[in-house]
């Protein structure tokens, strides 16, 4: 099972800020993928991801327990 | 601890304490304040967010990265996040050197890096509505899913 963290606009478009979803053995595309299916206003292409805390890469592999989070554009200082 | 992100008002002197140093010889500060107008348009107040433990560790990040850069440089970051007025401080950088420039080239860095890679963001309350800031055009793409070669220090 995995946790998937959303911030700032990309939680009103999912109207969570958290969901919990077994993402793993995919990879963060695929994951992404599966998402805009769902949320086709969640504007992916902009967004970068982080597993535990560190980016990822679009090709990075899911495992057991990761926590996902989707990072728009940031706008920190 | 050198890296915090806070939700109290930012005392900018507790920054400089923690970079003062017997090897410095200066020390500068930079210190984000919340503006009002932006052209014509007038912030009533904002609100920052951040993904907080990946936030405190994107600017421990940017610190070692400094130290990488800038021998015997001596780093500090808060920054705010929750509600805050115009004028109030959302960031303060204290960087310490032995040598004026080393501070200045490095606190610039810090302030530079903080807009690429820590998870904060800041939702502006206008007079006639609210919205989330990106970056400025609103148009950044990252097809690889990351910063693009900016978040390479290890």
């Amino acid at each position: 099972m995995n946790k998937l963290l959303f911030f700032a606009g990309l939680k009103d478009i999912v109207n969570a800020d958290q969901l919990e979803l077994d993402m793993v053995g995919k990879t963060v595309k695929e994951v992404k993928a599966e998402l805009a299916q769902q949320y086709s206003d969640l504007p992916l292409e902009s967004v970068m991801t982080a597993i535990n805390e560190e980016f990822a890469f679009d090709d990075d592999l899911i495992e057991e327990n990761d926590v996902i989070a989707f990072i728009p554009p940031v706008s920190g200082g | 601890m050198n890296y915090r992100i806070v939700h109290e008002p930012i005392v900018v002197q507790e920054a400089i304490d923690l970079v003062i140093s017997r090897n410095a010889g200066a020390v500068t500060t930079f210190i984000g304040t919340v503006r009002e107008m932006t052209g014509n348009k007038k912030t009533m107040r904002l609100c920052y967010e951040a993904y907080e433990p990946m936030a405190r560790k994107k600017l421990e990040q940017i610190g070692l990265e400094i130290k990488a850069k800038w021998q015997n440089a001596e780093v500090a970051i808060f920054h705010r996040i929750g509600e805050l007025d115009i004028t109030d401080i959302a960031v303060v950088i204290a960087v310490s050197t032995p040598h004026r420039n080393d501070a200045y080239e490095a606190n610039r860095y810090a302030i530079e890096r903080i807009k690429e890679i820590v998870p904060i963001w800041k939702k502006e309350y206008w007079e006639d509505g609210e919205e989330w800031i990106g970056n400025q055009e609103q148009t950044k793409a990252y097809p690889s899913g990351k910063p693009e070669g900016v978040d390479t220090y290890e």
